[in-house]
C-alpha cells in the first residue's frame, strides 16, 4: 500500500473510532451541563449497550431494529436507577466524593456484566454485509458506515432536542443557571435525570455500533469511557460541538499514531493529549476560559 | 528511643507488639503470606490516605507509583545485578523524580480534572509497563528478582520477610501520625476543607500539595519495592487502574483522614477476598458496591463516620457540639 | 493613633473578568492604624478589590504597594506572610477541625516546621507546636471565645463562626486584617460586639481595611471611607464628608441617611 491510501485508511479508522468517542463524550456533556457531575461510569453505559445488545441479539428471537430497541431502552433505564439510587442520595456532594462514587458504579457495572456475560469478550454481527467497500486505494466496512451514519443521526437528533423542544430548551437553561431555570419553573429535578436517562441511552447506542467491529467484553467500558472523557475535554467540556469535534480529532490522531508510531501505544496517546490538555489548557480547544470566583 | 516514636509511644507500640506475636500464632505459610500481603496494602494505604484523606487530592493512578517502585526495584536487580537494597533507593528516588514532574502540573487541577488526570498517568504507566517489553519483560512481566538480604542473612523466608515489611510499615505509620498532628498535617486538612481559606492563612497550599504528593508516592514505591523482592515476579497487570480502584476502596473504608482507619481499610479487604472463597468471582462488584455505598451514606469514610458517632456521643455528654474531628 | 504612614497603597487598579470590568483604575490608600471602609452597592467591585489585594487574583493592570513593597502578583500566601490577613463574606472555616486548630492554622506563615522535622517529631518541632497552641489560645481569649476551643467550627453559632474567622486572621500577625462584610448575618447585638472588637483589634496595632453594607456601623467605627461603584472610585473621606457627597447621596445612600 501506499502512503496515501495507507493515511487514507487511518483516517477512516479514525473517523469510525472519532464518531465513537464523540457520541460517549457527548454523554459526559450532557450530564456535565445539567449537573456539573463528571460521571466516571460513562464508559460502563457503552459497554452495557454492547452487551445487551449482543444478548438480546443472540436469543435470536428478534429482529436488529428490535434489539437495539431493547437494549437502549434497558440501558436507560440502568441510567435512570443509577441517578436515583446513587447519585441523588448524595448528601454533601463533593467532587471527590463524586468520582468516587461514579468509579465505583463504574466497577460494579463492569463486576455485574462480568457475572452474566462471563470474561471473554462476544462479537455481534454485523448490521448488513460484510464486503468491504473500496475508498480510494483503502477501504471501508459496511459497519463503518453504520457507525459514522448513526452517530451523525444521534448528533443531529441531539441538536434537534436542545434547539426544537421544550425540555431541551429546558436543559439548556439549566446548563446556564440551575438557580435561574429553578425560578422560572424548570423542574431542574427532572431535568438531571433525563440528562443521564439520555447519556446512558447515548452510551448505549455506541456501544451497539462498535460491537461488531471491535467485540465486547465486560471490561471494554473503562477505556472507552475514558476516551470520551478525552475527547470531551480536547473539545471544551460542556460544549456539544466542542465534544463531536474533540471525538473525530482524538479518532483521527489516535489512528495516525497506532499507524505510523506503535499500535501497542495506541491506548496512551489519548491519555497523553489528555494530560497534554489539561496541563495547557483546561477549558480545551473550543470552551470558555473558566472564571473562578471566590 | 528516638523522639518520633514517643508521640504515640502507647499505641504505636501495642500495635507493634501485636503484630510481632503474628508469625508465632499463625504457622501456615498461606495466612503468613496474607500477613505480609496487609503489611504492603497498609503501607500503599497509608501513603494514599495523605494524599486522599487528609489534604482531599484525589490520586486513581496510584498503582503506578506502586509498580514503578516494584519495576525500577526489578529492573535494576534482574537485569543490572544491582543488589536489593540500593536498588530500592534508587526505586524511591525515580518514583519520586517522576511524582515531581507529574505532580507540578497535575496538582494544579482540581476536582473531577484531578481524578481525569491522575487516571490517565496511571493508565500510561501501566501501557509503558506492558509496552516497552525490552526492558520490563512487556506484558509476561519479569521474574527472577531476588529477594532482599539483611546482616547476611537472605530473607527468603515468609517470616523474615513478615517483619522486614511491618517493620517499615510501622515505622511509615508512625511516622504518618507524626505528620498528620503537626502544623503540616493541619494545613493539609485545612487544604481539604477550603483551599481559598488555607491560603490567605499563608499555606503554600501549591507546594504543600506536590510534598504530600511526593510522600505519598515514595510510600507506594517502597510498598512496591518490598513486594517485588517478595514475590520476585511482577508483571503489568498487578499496577493497574483496578489496583489504583481497590487502593481507593481501602482508604475509604478506613475512613478519610484517619491513620488507624488506613490499617483496618487495607487489612479488611486483603482479607476479606481470601477469607471469602466464592468471593473471587464477585470481587470487583463488591469493591464497586462499597465505594459507592459508603459515599453515599458516610462520606468521611466508614471508620471515619463510627469514628465520628461515637466521639459525637462522647462530647455531647460533657456538653461540646459535636465531635473534634 | 492613625499615623501619617501610608500601609497600603493601590494606584490605577484594573481587573476584568471577559467584558465585565468589576475594578477600573481604583487609586486609594490605607494609613497606619487606621480603620478604613469601604462601601458600594453589589457589584460594586469590592470583594474583587479584596481578591486583587490579597493576592488572589493578578491585576490587569496597576501597582499595589504594601509597606513600600510592590506586590502586586504574588501569591495569597506570600501576602499572609508579608501581613496581610483576610476573612471572607461566606465564612471560609476549616469546618471539620475544632476551633483552637481553625487559630493554629493562622500561625502558619509565622512558624516553620516542615515535612521532615514534623514527620521524626524533631526537637525544634514539637517546641514549636507548643508555641503555637500557647498563642492561639491567647488568641481565643482575646476574641472571646476560648472556652469553646474544643468545639468543631460548623457547631459555632454564625455569629461566632464570624469572630472565629478572625481569630484565624489574628493568628497570622497582620499589620492590615480585611474583613469582607464581618457585620453581615449578624443580629444587633453581635453587630454591638463586633464593632468594639474592631476597636480593640486597631488598638493593638492592627490597620483594618472593611467592606460593610451595615451603614451605621461603617459610619460609628471608619475613620476613612472609599465609596465604589461601577468597579471605580466614586469617592473617598471621613464619614461626615461621604454623607454630604452629592454624588454618593445620588448613588447610593438615598435620602433615608441624609434626613
Amino acid at each position: 500500500m501506499d502512503l496515501i491510501s495507507e493515511l487514507t485508511q487511518y483516517l477512516i479508522s479514525g473517523l469510525t473510532s472519532g464518531a465513537i468517542y464523540a457520541i460517549i463524550a457527548l454523554g459526559f456533556t450532557i450530564i456535565y451541563n445539567a449537573t456539573e457531575v463528571i460521571n466516571f461510569a460513562q464508559g460502563e453505559f457503552v459497554m452495557l449497550g454492547g452487551m445487551v445488545m449482543i444478548a438480546v441479539d443472540a436469543t435470536g428471537r428478534f429482529p436488529l431494529p428490535v434489539s437495539f430497541i431493547l437494549a437502549v431502552s434497558s440501558v436507560t433505564l440502568v441510567g435512570v436507577v443509577f441517578q436515583r439510587l446513587a447519585i441523588q442520595p448524595v448528601r454533601r456532594p463533593s467532587a471527590i466524593t463524586l468520582i468516587i462514587i461514579t468509579v465505583g458504579a463504574s466497577i460494579f457495572l463492569r463486576g455485574v456484566a462480568m457475572l452474566v456475560w462471563g470474561k471473554d469478550p462476544l462479537g455481534l454481527r454485523p448490521f448488513s454485509g460484510v464486503s468491504p467497500i473500496a475508498v480510494g486505494g483503502a477501504t471501508l466496512t459496511p459497519q463503518s458506515l453504520w457507525v459514522l451514519s448513526v452517530s451523525v443521526v444521534v448528533m443531529a437528533g441531539l441538536q434537534f432536542f436542545y434547539k426544537h423542544t421544550i425540555t431541551g430548551k429546558a436543559m439548556r437553561a439549566c446548563a446556564f443557571s440551575r438557580r435561574a431555570a429553578r425560578l422560572v419553573g424548570i423542574s431542574v429535578d427532572r431535568m438531571v435525570l433525563i440528562s443521564f436517562a439520555l447519556s446512558a441511552a447515548m452510551g448505549a447506542v455506541a456501544g451497539i455500533v462498535v460491537a461488531p467491529i471491535t467485540l465486547c467484553g465486560y471490561d471494554v467500558g473503562t477505556m472507552l469511557g475514558l476516551k470520551g472523557f478525552c475527547a470531551a475535554v480536547l473539545g471544551g467540556l460542556g460544549s456539544s460541538p466542542g465534544s463531536i469535534l474533540g471525538g473525530f480529532l482524538l479518532g483521527i490522531l489516535e489512528a495516525l499514531g497506532a499507524g505510523l508510531i506503535s499500535s501497542g501505544f495506541k491506548d496512551a496517546i489519548a491519555f497523553l493529549i489528555l494530560l497534554v490538555v489539561l496541563f495547557l489548557r483546561p477549558s480545551g480547544l473550543f470552551g470558555p476560559r473558566e472564571v473562578k470566583r471566590v | 528511643m528516638p523522639a518520633f516514636f514517643r508521640h504515640h509511644l502507647l499505641h504505636v507500640s501495642a500495635f507493634a507488639l501485636l503484630m510481632a506475636l503474628v508469625p508465632f500464632m499463625v504457622t501456615s505459610r498461606y495466612y503468613l503470606n496474607l500477613f505480609i500481603f496487609i503489611g504492603i496494602h497498609t503501607l500503599l494505604t497509608l501513603g494514599l490516605n495523605l494524599l486522599m484523606g487528609y489534604a482531599g487530592q484525589i490520586s486513581l493512578g496510584h498503582a503506578a507509583f506502586f509498580g514503578l517502585g516494584a519495576y525500577t526495584s526489578g529492573i535494576l536487580t534482574v537485569t543490572y545485578h544491582v543488589s536489593p537494597w540500593p536498588a530500592m533507593g534508587a526505586a524511591v528516588l525515580v518514583t519520586i523524580m517522576v511524582a515531581l514532574v507529574i505532580g507540578v502540573p497535575t496538582l494544579k487541577l482540581t476536582g473531577y480534572y484531578l481524578g481525569m488526570a491522575t487516571l490517565g498517568f496511571g493508565i500510561i504507566v501501566n501501557i509503558c509497563f506492558r509496552e516497552l517489553s525490552g526492558i520490563t519483560g512487556g506484558p509476561s512481566g519479569l521474574v527472577g528478582i531476588p529477594p532482599l538480604s539483611l546482616g547476611g542473612v537472605v530473607l527468603d523466608e515468609p517470616r523474615y520477610v513478615y517483619y522486614l515489611i511491618w517493620g517499615v510499615t510501622l515505622g511509615a505509620l508512625a511516622v504518618s501520625l507524626n505528620i498528620v498532628d503537626s502544623r503540616v498535617g493541619r494545613a493539609l486538612r485545612a487544604i481539604h476543607d477550603s483551599e481559598v481559606a488555607a491560603r490567605a492563612s499563608g499555606v503554600d497550599t501549591a507546594r504543600l500539595k506536590i510534598w504530600v504528593f511526593v510522600v505519598s508516592a515514595a510510600y507506594a514505591s517502597l510498598a512496591g519495592s518490598l513486594y517485588a523482592h517478595f514475590v520476585t515476579f511482577i508483571s503489568p497487570s498487578s499496577f493497574g487502574f483496578m489496583f489504583s480502584v481497590k487502593l481507593v476502596t481501602m482508604v475509604v473504608v478506613g475512613g478519610m483522614a484517619s491513620v488507624w482507619g488506613a490499617v483496618f481499610g487495607a487489612a479488611t479487604l486483603t482479607a476479606l477476598p481470601e477469607v471469602l472463597a466464592a468471593f473471587h468471582d464477585y470481587e470487583i462488584l463488591i469493591f464497586g458496591f462499597i465505594l459507592m455505598v459508603v459515599m453515599i451514606f458516610l462520606p468521611q469514610g466508614l471508620t471515619r463516620g463510627f469514628l465520628d458517632l461515637a466521639e459525637r456521643w462522647r462530647f455531647y455528654r460533657r456538653g461540646i457540639p459535636a465531635a473534634k474531628v | 493613633m492613625v499615623s501619617d504612614r501610608v500601609l497600603l497603597e493601590t494606584e490605577s487598579l484594573s481587573k476584568s473578568f471577559g467584558g465585565v470590568h468589576a475594578v477600573q483604575e481604583v487609586s486609594f490608600s490605607v494609613r497606619q492604624g487606621q480603620i478604613k471602609g469601604i462601601i458600594g452597592p453589589n457589584g460594586a467591585g469590592k470583594t474583587t478589590l479584596f481578591n486583587l489585594i490579597t493576592g488572589v487574583y493578578r491585576p490587569d493592570r496597576g501597582s499595589i504597594r504594601f509597606d513600600g513593597e510592590r506586590c502586586a502578583g504574588l501569591a495569597p500566601h506570600q501576602m499572609a506572610e508579608r501581613g496581610i490577613a483576610r476573612t471572607f463574606q461566606n465564612v471560609e472555616l476549616f469546618e471539620r477541625m475544632s476551633v483552637l486548630e481553625n487559630v493554629m492554622v493562622g500561625r502558619h506563615p509565622r512558624t516553620r516546621a516542615g515535612f521532615i522535622s514534623a514527620a521524626f517529631r524533631l526537637g525544634g518541632a514539637r517546641g514549636e507546636e507548643r508555641l503555637i497552641r500557647e498563642k492561639a489560645l491567647e488568641i481565643l481569649g482575646f476574641v472571646g471565645i476560648v472556652d469553646k476551643a474544643e468545639w468543631v467550627s460548623s457547631a459555632l453559632p454564625f455569629g461566632l463562626q464570624r469572630v472565629l474567622e478572625i481569630a484565624r486572621a489574628l493568628a497570622t500577625e497582620p499589620r492590615l486584617l480585611l474583613l469582607d462584610e464581618p457585620a453581615s448575618g449578624l443580629n444587633a447585638v453581635e453587630t454591638r460586639d463586633l464593632g468594639r472588637l474592631l476597636g480593640r483589634i486597631r488598638d493593638r496595632g492592627i490597620t483594618v481595611l472593611l467592606v460593610e453594607h451595615d451603614m451605621s456601623l461603617t459610619m460609628e467605627i471608619c475613620d476613612e471611607i472609599l465609596v465604589m461603584d461601577y468597579g471605580r472610585r466614586l469617592a473617598e473621606g471621613t464619614p461626615r464628608e461621604i454623607q454630604r457627597h452629592p454624588q454618593v447621596i445620588a448613588a447610593y445612600l438615598g435620602e433615608e441617611l441624609v434626613a
